[in-house]
């Protein structure tokens, strides 16, 4: 070995294929790439795009067969009243949403940014990450145990002799109905549960950028700690809050399970989606409706991409 | 003697930034070669050039008279210790330091005991069965030191190895470093933007510029006899005189370089004034205005400090004042 | 704000967050107790374990676990594979479309679950491929390459650069490198994203309903229940059960990728 400097000499079939890597950085990654690119290019992108181009095919009214040449027929029926009522329906509840997920979430994730310590830190940490893995169809489930005319919620109601005012909630227009799980509050109440740890994470993220000497700045120049929340971090945790309300927002949009297990019989975009590919056989209505949601969140990530909310991401 | 390294108009561009270019070198077997610039002057990426971690745009590297052309990292025989010493955290000191061996095959009895002695030759017996993540920074440019040198390279390149370090540390480091190369005899390739460092350890010294050598010599040529303003300035801080000043003193239009500790201010010579003294321990700095251009004066300890503001005059040894070759300055 | 000390009311509205977040799973577990099987009574009347013998002794729940282990074990096995591709391929250079792909491994999650069921469905239809087990997995493999892929770049970040180069410097080449060098230091990043992975294909339901025939895994199985309830307390019992399952994976890519880098949320 102390003779040879470069040891061209060195054969082996693995060593011979690192060589020809080693020379062309660029074919190794190419390599690396391939499977992945063809995988998502194919089975992810090739779908997005059939879905696209059934949009743009139409239902024969009389057979029900799928006529398969190009129109925009089929975009003109989304925006027929009842059509029309579901996607405002949902983009109304998605922006409910979202802003109570905001409201709730900012303190848990303030608290959990700026005052949690050591093991504290490590409790809120699972203490948000446990409710975001566990499974989905059991945390709708544990509402439905909750909202049901036996379940704790209407015991508890009846426990405090309160029951007048949940009466008196359900007899509202809209909000309200025969009982919690046929009404929107349900519906609402489930999807603020379900999807609450997307927006906490995003802001406590974006709180524990913020420097504390920021905030001791702020009240060395003379602000009350509510104006330094309020000029201070409330601006600086704003990118944070954006990032959280896209996961919110794009998760109520396309949500057909939780209103067709808590809620009212109206229709959300998911459920209109769902009975026109299924039952109804519709497929090119299902999927322009599914349309809706990848242009209203492509609205709403340009938006916020100008905001700088993906730097908290 | 055989020339270990060898760059002939060696370039190496990075899209438009000629990162090196047109670097010709000559590095002799057994020789403590440095190359000595600031950062971006190119310096590293000719030892990286050397090490196989990035080819050349355009020339030639030949390593002990082979060419290196297309020849991966693995296949030369040249070993680096890096500036970050990039130890393997889930390897133990022991394995870090066998790594070598393990790959090139050898057993596990004899690649322990190998990296057990090199340990022993940096002085950190005994250290093998901690983790990188439990040493100082001192002891893991060590490991370093011997994960390269078991492997017996017939060339060691070192990416600013002491940068790391505290200054004491850095000064024993030096030395200890001095006398490994001198009992091994191995050719070491050292790449410094301390120009201390490189003078007291080097046999030789590349000056680096801009992706240029402006200046390869003994340390003292160097330092004594710069050619170029650049290595006046960046090599030990030297005065540069300007032509119509060197003109007064010596009677040639042409720059020259004067080393502060060679200055002597009293009454004769060329006029000056004081702007600024400041005590630097072992001596005083005075900062001078001549006639329009900026010198520094290093007085021993025992002189009269003049006043800020007072005017003098400054003068030197003939011996003292190096013409440089007249560039665009 | 001036001292470290959180006001009360901070304290508070974070503590009732918590308890917003973690009540209602709670519930579930005493649920499975109830000795009530024709609605959902509460306070419970009465508590029995025999409802776990019950589900214990039922085959639709077997089999429809059994079908999500599988589609789970061969959904992580090959995101793990695709996501460590695209990790390696992303995090080892800067290239022309880096942050294309990027775009394309998140989008899978990124958009709503419909679309990505409607999407593969109508795919399939024009295709004509029936439903079957394997197109489950593509669905789910699909969605799953993004949590590995997070794990795996932020720990290649870490890892790659000058420790591959030492590995070379000392003689080894891509294939040892990667064997002795950069594997031991991301497996357990790979190993928490292939926990998180399982998980998530474990639990998925909205893709599944459009990808899957007549099959059942075990999410469909309890929306089935959910919509058409037949027997309630074996719903419950099944539920307990699935939080407890999904817990492991998630408390175990905790403890293995804890302090060094963020895990695991944006993944979902």
């Amino acid at each position: 070995m102390s003779d040879v400097i470069l040891d061209t000499d060195r054969k082996g079939i693995l060593t011979r294929i690192s060589d020809t890597l080693w020379r062309n950085p660029r074919l190794t990654i190419l390599l690396l790439l391939t499977p992945p690119a063809l995988w998502l290019g194919v089975v992810y992108l090739g779908s997005l795009f059939a879905l696209l181009v059934q949009s743009f095919f139409s239902i024969d009214e009389f057979s029900g067969l799928i006529i398969r040449e190009f129109t925009l027929k089929t975009y003109a029926e989304l925006f027929t009243p009842a059509n029309f009522d579901i996607i405002v329906r949902t983009v109304l509840m998605a922006s409910a949403v979202t802003i109570a997920a905001a409201l709730v979430s900012f303190p848990i994730a303030y608290y959990a940014a700026r005052y949690a310590k050591g093991k504290w830190k490590a409790i809120f940490y699972l203490g948000v990450m446990l409710p975001l893995w566990s499974s989905y169809l059991v945390k709708v489930y544990s509402w439905k145990l909750i909202l049901a005319k036996e379940g704790i919620l209407n015991w508890l109601f009846e426990t405090l002799h309160l029951s007048w005012l949940l009466n008196a909630y359900l007899s509202l227009p809209i909000i309200g109905g025969n009982s919690l799980s046929v009404s929107w509050t349900g519906t609402f109440l489930v999807f603020l549960y379900v999807w609450l740890p997307f927006m906490i994470l995003p802001i406590q993220a974006a709180l524990e950028r913020v420097p504390r000497s920021m905030m001791e700045a702020s009240g060395d120049l003379g602000a009350t700690p509510a104006q330094s929340f309020r000029h201070v971090l409330l601006p600086l945790a704003l990118p944070g809050v954006i990032a959280g309300s896209i996961f919110t927002f794009s998760l109520t949009l396309g949500d057909y399970i939780i209103p067709q297990i808590v809620g009212s019989s109206r229709r959300f975009i998911g459920q209109a989606v769902y009975a026109y590919q299924g039952t109804a056989g519709n497929i090119p209505l299902a999927a322009a409706f599914a349309v809706v949601p990848i242009v209203i969140m492509g609205i709403y990530l340009w938006v916020a991409k100008r905001k700088g909310a993906f730097d908290a991401l | 003697m055989t020339s270990a390294v060898v760059f002939k108009g060696v370039s190496r561009h990075f899209g438009s930034v000629r990162a090196v270019d047109e670097v010709d070198i000559s590095v002799a077997e057994g020789e403590f070669f440095a190359m000595l610039g600031p950062s971006g002057s190119g310096k590293t990426t000719c030892l990286r050039l050397i090490a196989g971690f990035e080819q050349p745009t355009a020339g030639e590297i030949s390593i002990f008279g082979q060419p290196a052309q297309g020849v991966p990292p693995y296949k030369r025989h040249v070993n680096t210790v890096f500036q970050d010493y990039a130890l393997f955290p889930h390897l133990n000191v022991l394995d870090n330091v066998a790594y070598g061996l393990m790959i090139s095959g050898t057993s596990k009895g004899e690649r322990h005991r190998a990296a057990e002695e090199a340990l022993e030759l940096v002085a950190l017996p005994g250290y093998g069965s901690r983790k990188p993540s439990e040493l100082s920074g001192g002891q893991r440019q060590r490991v370093a030191l011997a994960r390269a040198l078991v492997n017996q390279p017939k060339v060691l390149l070192l990416d600013e190895p002491l940068g790391a370090l505290d200054l004491k540390l850095r000064e024993q480091m030096q030395e200890e470093l001095k006398a490994l190369q001198r009992k091994l005899g191995i050719t070491f390739v050292f790449v410094t933007h301390d120009q201390g460092e490189a003078l007291s350890m080097a046999d030789r010294v590349a000056v680096f510029n801009e992706g240029k050598i402006v200046q390869v010599g003994k340390p003292e040529d160097i330092y004594y006899r710069p050619e170029v303003p650049f290595v006046a300035d960046f090599v030990g801080s030297s005065n540069v005189i300007p032509p119509r000043i060197t003109e007064k003193v010596t009677g040639t239009w042409t720059t020259a370089a004067v080393r502060p500790e060679a200055i002597m201010l009293g009454d004769k010579g060329l006029p000056a004034k004081v702007r600024a003294t400041s005590f630097i321990g072992t001596s005083t700095r005075v900062s001078l205005d001549l006639d329009g251009s900026q010198m520094v004066a290093l007085l021993p300890k025992g002189q009269t400090i003049p006043e800020i503001g007072e005017h003098t005059h400054v003068s030197w040894a003939e011996d003292d004042i190096h013409l440089m070759e007249m560039t665009d300055e | 704000m001036h001292s470290d000390r959180a006001s009360k009311g901070l304290k508070i509205a974070a503590g009732l967050g918590l308890a917003f977040m973690h009540l209602p799973i709670l519930l579930i577990f005493v649920y499975a107790f109830t000795t009530e099987d024709k609605s959902y009574q509460w306070p419970p009347p009465g508590l029995t374990l025999k409802w776990f013998g019950v589900t214990w002794n039922r085959p639709d729940v077997w089999e429809a676990l059994s079908l999500s282990v599988k589609v789970a074990s061969i959904s992580t096995v090959i995101a793990l594979f695709l996501g460590t591709l695209c990790a390696a391929a992303v995090s080892r250079t800067r290239f022309f479309g880096r942050e294309a792909i990027s775009l394309m491994v998140i989008l899978p999650i990124a958009l709503p679950g419909i679309v990505t069921g409607i999407s593969l469905r109508s795919a399939f239809n024009l295709a004509d491929i029936p439903f079957s087990f394997w197109t489950i997995v593509l669905g789910h493999a699909t969605f799953c390459i993004v949590v590995v892929y997070n794990n795996a770049v932020a720990r290649f970040r870490r890892t790659s650069g000058s420790l591959v180069e030492a590995s070379m410097d000392l003689g080894a080449n891509s294939f040892q490198t990667f064997r002795y060098v950069i594997l031991p230091n991301i497996s357990t990043a790979l190993l928490a994203g292939g926990m998180l992975a399982f998980a998530l294909s474990f639990d998925e339901v909205i893709v599944t309903t459009f990808t899957a025939g007549q099959q059942q895994t075990l999410p469909i199985w309890m929306l089935e229940e959910l919509v058409r309830p037949r027997q309630r307390p074996v719903t419950n019992v099944v539920a307990m059960v699935v939080v407890l399952v999904t817990f492991l994976p998630i408390l175990g890519a905790y403890y293995l990728t804890r302090g060094t880098d963020t895990v695991a949320g944006q993944g979902k």
